[in-house]
């Protein structure tokens, strides 16, 4: 999706004023991140999801790093299409990257099972629905199991719009690599 | 008394508290029908059929409706926090809510308070959370995944999602995660891992391993986890140690597997039903 017209060359080049040039947007829900993290990447923007710093963390937290010197336009855009960040902080220091890597596992050559940290989610590969929803200790993971279950994974909200929390954001890891192995 | 709680999947429930009913539609608590999906309801039914068995009085159940907005998890952080010395809980299970460091070290510290402090069993969020805060010595058992496992080993995340990749590539080699996460004291004295071999552990050693019966499918099934926490919780009320009632769980979760034929589509009530007749089967074995 394109919010506005791409613009190029937005990264600080000199590196060793990295640690002064970055800022963090923090959001109050994980998963609001991952359509921000969207918008920002089709814009051009040289950003990373990552954990808050510790003053901000409750132990289920997401936010996203950018170039300090676009805050005034970044925070104009977010305002825009209604996601303004709860607060805008620089930063010195690297936070954390949620994990990315899944694994996947086949039984009887009909299931496929894709987990990604602690999620995992399984689809039925004859009639392409969701058939488990497993792991994770967040109160949306229930939900999303309650929701999604049953579902085709083609006509199915993903973890991303119906989850809240970084499990919902790992869960939304193993629907998008679904999805890629399995067609949308 | 045993005390289990935890979140449910129910837009604007209440805060419910009270002995957990088996019924046909569902958990029933305070005047409430709860289905059973899996997460805290799934525990909080294995936890009443174990405790059903060995004939003690019914878990009593607290409960708010949570579906990620934290509104219910912060009912439940704050009713314990104020009132938990005062509810005369002998075993206490927190399992699914939102992950919040100050709210969990506000109902800690209303722990440190009580005189007889009662056994501490986390799952799911409470074990994120106790691990992010620092506060893992609080309790005595965790019964963490193999995913979650990796979280544990890892002294700086702060939650499953921020395992690092060089740690989730530990996940082959197990006795080495457990290794890291006793040492970096992210772990209770008792720990029983779930995976295709579960790992029973105390004080930072491997006690035994169960790798058999191997039903394969029982992996993608949400809620198997949950079963095994919840009938560790009704073991410990029923006076066993947490060592021996994970002994025993692990076995029933396995034997209930092999009753109910589950493909990876089976959904968790298909399982729980044969938890009794499982029990029965394991402790015969067990002499």
């Amino acid at each position: 999706m394109k919010w506005f017209g791409k613009k190029k060359n937005k990264e600080i080049d000199n590196t060793a004023l990295e640690s002064v040039t970055k800022g963090l947007l923090v959001f109050a829900h994980p998963t609001t991140v991952i359509s921000v993290e969207e918008i920002l990447k089709d814009e051009g923007y040289s950003i990373r999801v990552v954990s808050p710093p510790p003053s901000y963390r409750t132990g289920c937290d997401l936010s996203v790093e950018f170039p300090l010197e676009f805050e005034a336009e970044i925070s104009a855009l977010l305002n825009s299409v209604g996601m303004t960040p709860l607060d805008v902080v620089p930063i010195t220091s690297k936070g954390m990257e949620p994990l990315h890597f899944v694994r996947k596992k086949e039984f009887n050559g009909q299931y496929l099972m894709i987990r990604a940290a602690n999620m995992k989610m399984t689809v039925d590969k004859i009639s392409g629905k969701i058939v488990n929803i497993s792991g994770g200790g967040c109160p949306d993971v229930p939900y999303m199991a309650t929701e999604m279950i049953g579902q085709r994974l083609t006509d199915v909200l993903s973890p991303g719009e119906v989850g809240y929390s970084l499990c919902a954001y790992s869960l939304n890891t193993s629907y998008e690599e679904l999805v890629k192995e399995l067609g949308a | 008394m045993l005390l289990l709680a935890g979140s449910v999947p129910v837009k604007d429930l209440p805060l419910l508290i009270g002995p957990i009913e088996i019924t046909p539609h569902g958990i029933k608590m305070d005047g409430h029908v709860l289905e059973v999906n899996r997460g805290n309801e799934a525990m909080m039914t294995a936890a009443a059929l174990i405790c059903k068995e060995y004939k003690l009085d019914k878990p009593v159940g607290m409960v708010a409706g949570d579906t990620g907005n934290r509104a219910g998890s912060e009912a439940i952080y704050k009713y314990l926090a104020k009132n938990l010395p005062d509810m005369g809980a002998d075993v206490v299970t927190l399992h699914y809510v939102m992950p919040d460091i100050n709210l969990n070290k506000k109902v800690l510290a209303t722990i440190d308070t009580m005189e007889k402090k009662p056994v501490m069993i986390a799952d799911a969020g409470t074990m994120y959370v106790a691990k992010a805060g620092g506060d893992a010595s609080y309790y005595d058992v965790f019964t963490p995944d193999i995913g979650e496992m990796a979280f544990l080993a890892d002294d700086k995340a702060d939650h499953p999602a921020f395992t690092r990749g060089f740690i989730f590539d530990l996940e082959e080699d197990v006795p080495a995660l457990i290794e890291k996460a006793y040492a970096a004291n992210n772990v209770p004295a008792t720990m029983f891992v779930k995976g295709a071999t579960d790992y029973i552990c105390l004080n930072g050693e491997i006690v035994e391993t169960i790798s058999e019966p191997c039903v394969e499918t029982m992996e993608p099934i949400g809620g198997t986890g949950d079963l095994i926490t919840g009938m560790i919780s009704a073991l410990i009320y029923a006076g066993k140690s947490p060592l021996d009632a994970c002994r025993i769980a692990g076995r029933v979760n396995r034997q209930a597997g092999v009753l109910s034929q589950p493909t990876p589509a089976t959904q968790i009530e298909e399982i729980l039903q044969f938890l009794p007749q499982a029990l029965h089967e394991v402790l015969e074995q067990l002499g």
